[in-house]
């Protein structure tokens, strides 16, 4: 069995990287283990296991900045922040059930190297938008530490934003700082029940287009809106589109009844109130829809208004079901059926729509087979590559995760 | 500056030719009345005559300007308006200086993806514009926004007084096209939320033109808010204007703007503009709400209250845009202000943790006192980033120097308290020596070895940001002792 490393300090981190190195021995970096599935499967003789990197540094929350050490639980900095009143305005998913790993703990860490975020990326960014400053090894062994405690920096490169997303293939983070802000006071969300997804996101399109302030644009079909554990989604027996407002009360009261207006054009709506607005949104967040079903699962990035031509595209060469968040620019596709995963339907129908696509669930020899992350333009592709010569040359750091020989 | 380069100098006119040959007559300036309107950006102290500049009109010949000067060593130095602060346009004897004026075309307004395609050379304010009548608008609003371009915005990653609520230029950003060193041209980022791969557009944002030169930048636009308010507040001490800020914060409220003004800045854009500030406060604050006109009444009555209770004896609240704009006009009129109560004023830009705003205050106070400079502090109080105005005369012997020496010691104490070095304006050459204030030489040459990725040959804007110039070869060595197990006393299990 593999080495498992498990440094207690950053000094000990950077050993153990310096150790990786000297020996050629490539390293699988570990937090919680929730997103162990994701991304192409690693090659490494030992992993580096972080779980002593727990606990939150310093939380001042009106400064609306947290520090914590990289493997902090999402639940317990979640916990914290909610004791304030505050939130995680990126909103990160918890792949876990997803994987078929809902016993692990997702991390900070982890949310940040693969730069999740959830359905009010639209509104209020991804995790790298909240990625203030990181103490992190690279792949040199050496300890370094970039941007800052404050929201407003730009000392120096934004190398936050290349950690963020990064997977864990360019350096190790053990402390991060990130954005908090205010948790709504209230949230409501409003249905409109019937519509096919161009019409849907249509009609998404239109409230995003608004002044009302919606953080949340999602389109279930009706085989995705019936898995649905609230039950005004399941019960519909038609898709369900969803558009969610949040915010001081009389304000989310004002913008509720223009939205409905402005939706009552595309067809029937009705409103959720504060409890089954965020189960709705948690499910969707997490691509609940789809965790019982195991099957490949693709994830397409594309400009919203290409949303639906895209999924529909995919579903006219092999069977699949989608869910559609952030109004039509992220796409969820269970793919069936298909001896390629879907690969070669969803990657034309990407780049048909001018986006990309990662195979985010698929069976082990399949995601070595195939590539699960959108393969790049040459000198893009280029550019990558020495980025991550750049902090790790010798290639000990979850090689291979991303793209083969990076 | 790194020591201009004589052989390079030396074969200027032959660089003049093969320029020509790329490029129309009009756009490869190099007689000395021409190159005199780029000797400097908005850190004018600092002055130098590029070797030569060139105005290229589209992708292609930005192209292939790099790719020329890659081949025959010549640095490049790139500039947008050149109304920058940092001196990160600042021109090299023996550089190219590349400008973007001619690239100056809204190429898509895309409502139903909400974004727009511009070149580099278009006005931050007329990205706005152009979107304003399908009701929409490009959030990050630097002051300058009149005349600076979304080239430069995204060189600097820019901010302005809306970056509170709305974020930076980075996170208004969805794609650019890029040209690296050698004349590669790039795609990064699209229409699309999140780009594949390495966030590259990320790290590009605000690199200060070291990694490559953007030729065409995507951008998300907003939907207009319904209803803009301001308030303006006054209180007896610089404290309790902070103590408010932290309170505003603490009831759940993001303001789109709120800036603070000490007792100096006041008088100053007093008697420049008449704004109609209170004269008998020590500090004000604006602060302004958008959203819907329900919110934001609720939210000005809360603001008004948290105010009084933190000790304010002025609080108005906007009843029209006139009136709000009136409250914005001695703010926005500060920086000119200043330069009205002396020959000269110099812009610092240090961020800090919101609470340490009254102690920092004072310890700003004491050095005006201890260098004899007058300073007028102004401050976008909602993320702590603070912008002292250093008074003084160029023309007396040795105030320059002075001058930067305290605006030195004001950026070591933003750093001494948890906070930055520049929150806005770049590094540049302004900042660049005191980069070890804030990082270590390990923070630094891993900065250094992501611009090698970008441009080995350390050709783009070099002797900005870094105060010591590595080369790549050096950088990318690694010392490691193969065969052994340094490291006998790491837990394994």
């Amino acid at each position: 069995m593999a080495d498992s490393l498990a440094p207690t300090d950053a000094d000990g981190l950077a050993d153990a990287v310096r150790w990786a190195v000297a020996g050629e021995r490539p390293l699988e970096v570990v937090a919680g283990g929730s997103k162990r599935r994701l991304g192409r499967p690693v090659q490494s003789a030992a992993s580096l296991a972080l779980g002593a990197f727990d606990g939150i540094v310093d939380y001042e929350p009106s400064e609306l900045v947290l520090t914590a050490q990289a493997a902090t639980p999402l639940a317990a900095i979640e916990a914290a922040v909610e004791s304030e009143r505050q939130m995680l305005a990126f909103e990160p998913a918890d792949y876990a059930p997803l994987l078929g790993a809902a016993d692990a703990a997702a991390t900070l860490g982890g949310a940040l190297a693969c730069n999740l975020s959830g359905p009010r990326r639209i509104k209020a960014g991804a995790a790298r938008d909240h990625f203030l400053g990181v103490h992190a090894v690279s792949g040199r062994g050496e300890r370094f530490k970039a941007g800052g405690r404050v929201v407003k920096n730009v000392t120096g490169y934004d190398v936050c934003k290349l950690l963020a997303g990064s997977y864990g293939t360019l350096a190790v983070m053990h402390e991060v700082t990130i954005k908090i802000l205010p948790a709504p006071e209230r949230t409501r969300t409003v249905l409109v029940y019937g519509l096919e997804p161009g019409d849907a996101l249509q009609a998404l399109g239109a409230a995003l287009s608004s002044a009302h302030e919606v953080s949340g644009a999602a389109h279930m079909p009706a085989e995705v809106a019936a898995r649905s554990a609230v039950s005004y989604v399941a019960g519909a027996g038609a898709a369900v589109s969803a558009v969610r407002i949040e915010g001081f009360p009389a304000s989310v009261a004002a913008r509720c009844e223009a939205l409905r207006d402005l939706l009552g054009r595309f067809g029937a709506v009705e409103e959720l109130h504060s409890r089954n607005s965020a189960a709705l949104w948690r499910e969707i967040r997490d691509v609940r829809a789809f965790a019982a079903d195991g099957g490949p699962l693709w994830r397409l990035s594309v400009p919203p208004e290409a949303g639906a031509a895209a999924a529909a595209q995919v579903a006219g060469e092999t069977r699949a079901r989608a869910l559609f968040d952030w109004g039509g620019g992220l796409v969820w596709l269970a793919v069936d059926g298909a001896d390629d995963a879907g690969e070669a339907a969803v990657r034309a129908a990407a780049a048909a729509a001018g986006g990309h696509a990662t195979l985010v669930r698929a069976d082990a020899p399949t995601r070595a087979a195939r590539a699960v992350f959108q393969p790049q333009a040459t000198g893009v592709a280029a550019l990558t590559a020495r980025i991550k010569r750049a902090f790790d040359p010798a290639g000990v750091l979850n090689p291979g995760r991303m793209y083969a020989g990076v | 500056m790194p020591e201009p380069d004589a052989g390079v100098i030396s074969q200027r006119q032959s660089l003049v030719a093969a320029l020509h040959k790329l490029l129309p007559e009009d756009c490869v300036v190099d007689d000395e009345r021409g190159l005199r309107a780029f000797e400097c950006d908005g850190l004018s102290a600092y002055r130098a005559l590029p070797m030569i500049v060139v105005l290229p009109r589209d992708t292609g010949e930005v192209s292939r300007v790099l790719s020329l000067c890659h081949q025959r060593g010549v640095k490049i130095v790139p500039r947008g308006a050149g109304t920058g602060l940092s001196g990160g346009a600042l021109p090299l004897a023996d550089g190219v200086t590349v400008g973007f004026g001619k690239l100056n075309r809204i190429l898509e307004i895309d409502t139903a993806n909400r974004c727009a395609v511009v070149q580099p050379g278009v006005a931050n304010l007329a990205i706005s514009t152009a979107v304003g009548p399908h009701g929409f608008y490009y959030a990050p609003d630097p002051s300058s926004q009149l005349a600076c371009s979304i080239g430069g915005n995204v060189a600097e990653n820019s901010g302005g007084v809306h970056c509170l609520k709305y974020g930076l230029t980075t996170n208004n950003l969805l794609g650019v096209e890029m040209v690296l060193m050698d004349g590669e041209v790039l795609r990064l980022g699209g229409k699309q939320f999140d780009a594949e791969g390495y966030d590259l557009l990320g790290v590009v944002t605000g690199s200060e033109g070291l990694l490559g030169v953007v030729t065409e930048v995507t951008v998300r636009i907003l939907p207009k808010p319904a209803t803009v308010r301001a308030l303006l507040l006054g209180f007896p001490d610089n404290a309790s204007a902070g103590a408010c800020v932290g309170e505003i914060i603490a009831a759940g409220i993001i303001p789109a703007g709120l800036e603070m003004m000490d007792k100096p800045a006041i008088d100053a854009a007093e008697s420049f503009c008449q704004a109609g500030y209170p004269m008998d406060v020590e500090a004000i604050l604006i602060c302004e709400l958008d959203g819907p006109a329900v919110e934001v009444d609720e939210l000005a009555a809360l603001v008004g209250d948290l105010a009084r209770k933190a000790g304010a004896t002025t609080i108005r609240t906007s009843a029209s845009d006139e009136e709000r704009e009136r409250f914005w006009l001695g703010r926005k009129s500060a920086f000119a202000a200043a330069g009205r109560m002396a020959p000269d004023y110099y812009v610092m830009d240090g961020t800090i943790p919101r609470a340490r705003l009254p102690e920092i205050l004072t310890r700003i106070g004491e050095l005006s006192r201890e260098y004899d400079l007058p300073v007028a502090n102004v401050f976008h109080a909602g993320d702590g980033n603070l912008h002292p105005l250093i008074m003084y005369d160029a023309s007396v012997p040795g105030a320059l120097q002075r001058t930067e020496e305290m605006g030195a010691e004001i950026l070591k104490l933003c750093v001494e308290v948890g906070g930055v070095l520049t929150g806005e304006h770049g590094v540049g050459i302004e900042k660049r020596d005191l980069m070890g204030a804030m990082f270590t030489e390990d923070d630094l040459k891993q900065q250094q070895r992501i611009k090698c990725a970008f441009d080995p040959d350390q050709l783009l804007n070099p002797g900005k940001v870094f105060p010591t110039l590595h080369r790549c070869a050096e950088l990318g060595q690694m010392h490691v002792h193969r065969g052994e197990t340094p490291f006998p006393d790491l837990p394994r299990f």
